[in-house]
């Protein structure tokens, strides 16, 4: 028995931490070389640990529930009044919508403008895992390769963009959001049309719940804050025409030629939980 | 043979505190966090193996570990494994100090080991993309970590020291009955 333990023992673990420090260098080098982070692995995620999650994540959820749950029968009485109030004001307006909307059906017939935007066929998935490291703001949903979804499809929710698929497993795949550290998106604000580069930034959305914008050209200063920013045509992986927040703050650059500022998106990231996938990946021509 | 049923039981209870440890962390500590953080259990879990079993436990489990935050991080696989590795390692220098029923040492020894880690994310993965702001990074991510996950390693780590001294006893009653020279 003393034999086995020293044979157990036997290397000075100065050499098994050199070894395993190559073994990931090697894990490293292979994957940035690929741009394939997961590989085999992905096997093992997907049939031992989703499966779990997926069950957990139904618990972890009603606890959240029933913990946020503690509104009073008052509180709630208020709340329903003032929703049916908001239900009726927004019934008028989805009426005069819909009016609008005809009339801009018809012209747009006679303008033969069929191309809408918006019209992205999507699946909704969970959110099953995420706070694998206080430093980027990644999630795994419950939707993947079997469910038709493929790298850089787009994410979305409460109308607006989330993030992008970076990694898929046979039933998962992993989103890295546009508050991440390491996202860039390329944007147009909707009322000039100007192009923008949004990046996420750690310091930004720990402080104050924004992201960032840069190098926006506005030579006419027309952007204001308030304007509402979206996804651009010129981006090589995000569907254009999706919201992304709206400006908060604009100053200009010291280059005096651009402009930058943050944006405030409209996605709620602290609470999400379910999210919607665009099957649609841009096709650069 | 004994020795052999035993040795896989270790790995595998090894195996199931990390994987319980991880789906505490990513799927129900994630929905209640406290100042924007996460407590990192899984960071709690390696740095408990390091200094009660020593260095080439802590660097094995590290190195698993971060294996799978790699994976769910979905960024390069190998930076997380080797941070997590270099932390059950360093942990487990400090096994010649450690005694089971004093709680100081390793609640001082995961805080520790919480601050490097977030050091070494710094320098490994936002120094290296000019992310220069290190003093907000340091008040405002890593130290709420660091208290949140002291406050919770205290049951993480109670929970692992009675697992660990529980098989330990199984692993001495049934190696005592079969082996007499012991």
């Amino acid at each position: 028995m003393m034999k086995q333990r020293k044979q157990f023992t036997g290397m000075p673990s100065k050499h098994l931490l050199t070894i395993m420090s190559i073994v990931c260098l090697v894990l490293f080098s292979f994957s940035y070389a690929t741009g394939v982070s997961v590989g085999p692995l992905n096997v093992l995620t997907s049939y031992f640990f989703v499966p779990i999650q997926k069950g957990i994540d139904v618990i972890g959820s009603s606890i959240s529930i029933s913990a946020a749950d503690t509104k009073t029968k008052e509180e709630l009485i208020a709340e329903n009044e003032m929703l049916r109030a908001e239900v009726e004001e927004l019934t008028n307006k989805l009426n005069n919508t819909q009016v609008k909307q005809r009339e801009l059906e018809t012209l747009q017939k006679l303008y033969q403008l069929d191309q809408t935007y918006f019209d992205y066929e999507t699946t909704g998935a969970r959110i099953i895992a995420r706070g694998t490291t206080n430093w980027f703001n990644t999630f795994t949903i419950d939707k993947g390769a079997s469910d038709g979804v493929k790298i850089d499809m787009n994410i979305i929710a409460d109308g607006g963009l989330v993030g992008i698929v970076t990694e898929v497993g046979d039933n998962y795949s992993i989103v890295r959001s546009i508050v991440d550290d390491t996202s860039n998106v390329s944007a147009t604000i909707s009322s000039t049309e100007d192009n923008c580069i949004v990046s996420g930034s750690l310091i930004e959305m720990t402080a104050n719940n924004m992201i960032t914008f840069s190098d926006l050209d506005d030579d006419e200063n027309k952007v204001a804050i308030g304007d509402a920013v979206i996804t651009s045509n010129i981006s090589d992986k995000y569907l254009p025409g999706i919201l992304i927040g709206y400006i908060s703050y604009l100053q200009n650059d010291s280059n005096d030629l651009t402009k930058s500022g943050k944006i405030t998106p409209v996605v709620d990231f602290k609470h999400l939980s379910d999210v919607l996938i665009i099957m649609e990946i841009k096709e650069i021509y | 043979m004994i020795n052999f049923k035993q040795y896989i039981r270790k790995i595998l209870i090894t195996a199931l505190i990390v994987i319980v440890c991880f789906f505490l962390q990513t799927n129900i500590f994630s929905r209640f966090q406290l100042a924007k953080v996460t407590p990192n259990i899984l960071l709690c879990v390696v740095s408990s193996f390091g200094f009660m079993n020593g260095q080439k436990k802590g660097l094995i489990v590290g190195f698993f570990c971060g294996l799978l935050v790699d994976i769910y991080m979905g960024y390069y696989l190998g930076i997380m494994a080797f941070i997590y590795m270099i932390i059950g390692f360093i942990n487990g220098f400090f096994k010649r100090l450690f005694f089971g029923d004093d709680l100081k040492l390793p609640l001082v020894l995961i805080g520790a080991s919480d601050l490097i880690y977030g050091v070494l994310v710094y320098v490994f993965l936002f120094l290296t993309r000019n992310q220069y702001n290190f003093k907000f990074y340091f008040s405002y991510i890593m130290i709420p970590e660091l208290v949140y996950t002291v406050l919770v390693s205290i049951f993480v780590y109670y929970a692992i020291l009675k697992i660990t001294s529980l098989i330990d006893k199984l692993d001495k009653r049934g190696s005592r009955r079969l082996d007499g020279t012991f």
